[in-house]
């Protein structure tokens, strides 16, 4: 099992690669042929995953399991998992088997549309478990090309503009931070990540074209890496993204977005921004602590006004990687430890709720809000569910939203009471806009003719939700689970953190000592 | 003595006699019937000759006192040159032969050109360099307008030509007042005679040299030429002309400023700074609204000769070395490309729109799947050899104290991404218009299955770009020093 993690990584290309070669003709048969593949394949990842899982030692904060091997221009092909992104690895490897059965009523191109899936996923994990800076880049920048095809040519009416806008808006931010990595392996001589984090990059203050760097070039290189990162979470004022891809995403693309692509950022944050810029993060954390305060006001507000079910709980998620970016940059255990929570939990909630509206999208092909209301009538098992994720969006006790979002505002409370203030009041804009939205959907008379005949869940359908609840329900009684696989790594980050930080502080006391 | 200093341009005049000899052969024989056969031929003694050079080639020898320089640099370019022309050839035969356009002229002018290319590389003298460049040249503008009874290609010759002249006076007036100022027209003379900082006359001499050498390697703001020269001229010329002179002329350009300038790098690099920047910009920026294909690849290339511009003016053996990779990769990247747009047909006819592409993944799932390498490749994303010829180039320029080119150069990047993104668009959303016919000629086929797997592939750990990054640094490492 020396090679578990590439194995891992590249069993869904494999099953791709057997998918293009091995599958001809485009009937029914060879469409479930092609899902069968594609959701056995899933399942095989997942199992490997588990192995992962197993073999994961929390207590050891290092990369464990890594693997490396000669690659080109100087730089390696390195793997390794610690507490941080073993859950992220495992969300997505958990995650996927779920999108491709949800995706089991699709009659175009279905072995293309399995092949992108399969891709995906293999870049999602790669972008999880590279430990050298340009495979990071490699894997992560790799991901637009399916998402692009996916929401391109299996997505709704303006499924043209809205992947053009989300191709060349990750890919600007994302290039920036192309140049930044170059300007690191420069200076620090290596792209090997667990280096790359011992590695003080400079702290000088200079300007350039007469602004006053604060930090230097440790500031410089956040902001690349901030551009990219903010882009993907996606942060306001650069969220616009967003609702475009996932209105006009398929329910399973949106699902891959709003669960796993998303998650990229805030992992990026981890990963790059805090254990290798300590000073850049430390000078520019009131900016994320108060854009994340804003965006989680602003997008709860807007989408209070949405029309579309998808744009509302796009926006939603906008609002509650608020909280994460937020969590991130309160540099303490509990901000981190509720931002790797709400992240892993957001996953299992907003896939969700991009589920349930696909439920009803597959049988009546609108997502207007207006055109559904008192589905409760006929389909009270989709009420019972809806309600259920629902409520866990909204952060409501023994739901897992709700760990995240109060371990990120006790984390943000110790460092800025002002932004803990105004973030607390977009908990209660969550409720207002999420419970009308099931109030409008789901309950009332069902007046509208076309809704007469709606059926409710099939079994596929609920086989796909249980799962789902489940990790729901279980992280949010006994957030243990997750909190002890991180916990070490995310106390020995900090550490790092506050000692990098001490030793600049030390170094610019003397230095201002020596200049008095 | 004489004898030694043939022995060094054994490949030249290899290639020059097989020349003379097919054109007589030609001339007093069966004429154009014996076209196809000459043009695999020709195509066969590339390859031969590439790895003669390959296997043979050894450490540094310099003829005719100094005039002529074989080592690793040129060695490389040379090699790149070869093979590329002989991709050429092999994916123009068809298109050539259905048109009625294969004379036996269309190989041995080839041959001429990459004569004349070969040359120009291994250059050391400032004659040895306009002899080459002009042989390649006219050989170029009489296969430019290899269509005599079309007004496109004639009009595509003349331009080329006109333009050409231009630059070639442009180039001349530089090496006259490098002469001049200079006294010598060796490049190791005029090293020495810069020693210490060049005379205000010989840096005029320099810029007019390099004016004349953007013009060869069409950076803007000297790239007029280039769209409609491309557009007019026979897709397989266009092919050709988008390969191996690109590579001949930047490789020229690179034994110059490093050989005969190379004690003066702070001068011409802000120069080239600026051609990069321009070119990178101009070319991404002016695709945006191109409606045919050719003239799309014509500001295409620009803009990627500004990223390779961009490695040489980092001025250092890393910045030739991210040169060379970045030029193998762009080579490899527009023979496949070029080969899908020699496969665009309708009824017999060649289709150059850009809209014709539309659905074209329907009907032709894996040509679109390659093109759709091809395209992502050429806007650096990555996991394409594209990203790594940027990475690359990014890499030598912010070494060479360039961040705020390679900030530019991402950015631009992001920009031409939109073209490259609208023939995805086109291939895999657009309407059905029934536009092409679906038939793809074999050989069509195969160069462009073998090129989007390199493209796609040959980054994988275990392949490694097949060892081209070491050999490359070992070539620039000659040419740097």
């Amino acid at each position: 099992m020396g090679n578990i993690l590439t194995l891992t990584t590249f069993l869904p290309v494999l099953g791709a690669v057997i998918l293009a070669l091995g599958l001809r003709g485009d009937d029914a048969a060879a469409q479930r042929n092609a899902k069968w593949v594609a959701l056995v394949t899933t399942i095989v990842t997942f199992i490997c995953s588990l192995f992962i899982l197993t073999n994961f030692d929390p207590t050891n904060t290092d990369f464990q399991m890594v693997e490396t091997a000669d690659w080109i221009m100087g730089l390696q092909y390195k793997m390794g998992v610690d507490g941080i992104s073993i859950l992220f690895v495992m969300l997505t490897t958990f995650l996927m088997p779920l999108v491709i059965a949800s995706c089991w009523n699709v009659t175009t191109r279905v072995k293309e549309y399995m092949i992108a899936f399969l891709i995906l996923e293999t870049l999602m994990l790669g972008v999880f478990l590279a430990l050298d800076l340009v495979l990071f880049y490699l894997f992560f920048e790799a991901g637009l090309i399916p998402m692009f095809l996916i929401i391109g040519i299996w997505g709704g009416k303006d499924r043209i503009y809205a992947s053009f806008k989300f191709f060349l808006y990750t890919f600007l931010g994302s290039v920036l931070m192309l140049v930044a990595m170059v300007a690191m392996f420069s200076q620090a001589g290596t792209t090997d990540i667990p280096t790359l984090m011992g590695f003080a990059f400079g702290t000088e203050d200079f300007s350039i074209l007469g602004v006053q760097i604060v930090g230097g070039m440790q500031t410089l290189l956040w902001l690349a890496f901030f551009a990219s990162f903010a882009v993907k979470m996606p942060m306001w004022p650069v969220h616009t993204w967003l609702p475009d891809a996932h209105v006009q995403a398929p329910t399973a693309g949106s699902v891959v977005l709003a669960a796993i692509l998303l998650k990229m950022g805030g992992y990026g944050f981890l990963r790059f921004s805090l254990p290798m810029f300590p000073v850049g993060s430390e000078v520019m954390a009131p900016l994320v602590l108060w854009l994340s305060a804003i965006a989680i006001v602003y997008t709860s507000l807007v989408a209070l006004v949405q029309a579309d079910m998808k744009k509302l709980i796009a926006y939603s998620s906008v609002a509650h990687m608020g909280f994460v970016t937020m969590g991130i940059f309160t540099f303490n255990q509990q901000g981190l430890d509720g931002a790797i929570f709400q992240m892993i939990s957001h996953g299992f909630i907003s896939g969700a709720l991009f589920l349930c509206v696909g439920v009803i999208y597959d049988r009546m092909h609108t997502r207007e809000i207006d055109a559904y209301g008192g589905l409760v009538n006929r389909m009270p098992a989709y009420a019972l569910i809806f309600l259920f994720f629902t409520m866990a969006n909204v952060g409501l006790p023994g739901t897992s939203g709700f760990v995240g979002e109060f371990l990120t505002l006790v984390g943000v409370f110790q460092v800025n009471t002002w932004v803990a203030l105004v973030a607390t009041s977009g908990v209660i804009f969550s409720a207002g806009y999420a419970l009308w939205l099931y109030r409008r959907v789901v309950l009332g008379d069902l007046i509208k003719e076309s809704l007469r005949s709606i059926t409710d869940m099939t079994r596929r359908e609920r086989l796909i939700f249980a799962p789902l609840v489940v990790m729901t329900l279980l992280l949010g009684v006994y957030p243990a689970l997750v909190l002890d696989m991180i916990g070490p790594s995310v106390a020995a980050l900090i550490d790092n953190y506050d000692a990098a930080l001490a030793a600049f502080d030390a170094a610019s006391q003397v230095a201002a000592n020596e200049g008095s | 003595m004489i004898g030694a200093d043939i022995q060094i341009l054994m490949p030249e005049v290899v290639l020059s006699v097989y020349a003379m000899v097919a054109l007589l052969g030609a001339v007093y024989t069966t004429k154009d019937g014996a076209a196809s056969l000459l043009t695999w031929m020709t195509a066969g003694l590339f390859v031969l000759v590439a790895i003669a050079i390959g296997v043979n080639g050894q450490g540094t020898h310099i003829a005719f006192g100094g005039m002529f320089v074989d080592d690793g640099f040129a060695r490389f370019a040379k090699i790149t040159i070869l093979i590329s022309a002989a991709a050429v050839l092999l994916i123009s035969e068809g298109y050539m032969l259905r048109r009625g356009l294969l004379r036996f002229e269309y190989p041995v002018l080839i041959t001429l050109a990459v004569v004349g290319m070969m040359v120009m590389v291994s250059a050391g003298d400032l004659m040895a360099l306009y002899m080459g460049l002009e042989l390649q040249s006219l050989a170029m503008y009489v296969i430019a307008s290899l269509r005599r009874d079309s007004a496109k290609s004639t009009e595509a010759g003349l331009k080329y030509f006109v333009l050409g002249a231009l630059s070639s006076g442009l180039l001349l007036y530089g090496a006259s007042l490098t002469y001049g100022f200079a006294g010598t027209t060796l490049f190791t003379g005029i090293i020495a005679a810069a020693e210490g900082g060049a005379s205000l006359g010989l840096l005029f001499g320099m810029a007019f040299l390099i004016a004349g050498f953007a013009f060869k390697v069409s950076a803007a703001p000297f790239h007029m030429w280039t769209p409609d020269v491309y557009e007019g001229a026979p897709t397989p010329i266009t092919a050709f002309m988008a390969t191996a002179p690109k590579v001949a002329a930047i490789a020229l350009f690179a034994r110059v400023v490093h050989d005969a300038f190379g004690g003066i790098i702070g001068d011409w690099q802000q120069i080239v700074a600026f051609l990069a920047l321009v070119s990178m910009f101009l070319g991404a920026i002016a695709a945006i609204g191109q409606g045919n294909i050719k003239r799309l690849m014509a500001y295409s290339s620009i803009s990627h000769m500004g990223f390779a511009l961009m490695g040489l003016a980092a001025g250092t053996v890393g910045g030739v070395q991210a040169m060379l990779v970045y030029m193998v990769i762009y080579v490899t990247m527009n023979i496949g490309t070029f080969a899908l747009i020699l496969s665009m047909e309708k009824d017999g006819r060649p289709v150059t729109d850009i809209a014709a592409l539309k659905s074209h993944a329907k009907r032709q799932p894996l040509m679109a799947l390659v093109m759709l390498v091809m395209m992502f490749s050429l806007a650096g994303v990555p996991p394409m050899l594209g990203f790594f010829g940027k990475y690359a180039v990014l890499l030598a320029a912010y070494e060479g104290g360039l961040a705020w080119l390679a900030v530019s150069g991402v950015i631009a990047s992001v920009i031409s991404a939109f073209y490259y993104l609208r023939i995805v668009y086109y291939m895999y959303f657009g309407e059905d218009t029934q536009a092409l016919d679906g038939r793809v000629p074999p050989m069509l086929w195969v160069t462009a299955v073998v090129t989007a797997g390199i493209v796609g592939l040959a980054w994988i750990p275990g392949v490694n770009l097949f060892g081209l990054d070491p050999i490359a640094a070992a070539a620039a490492a000659t040419l740097v020093n």
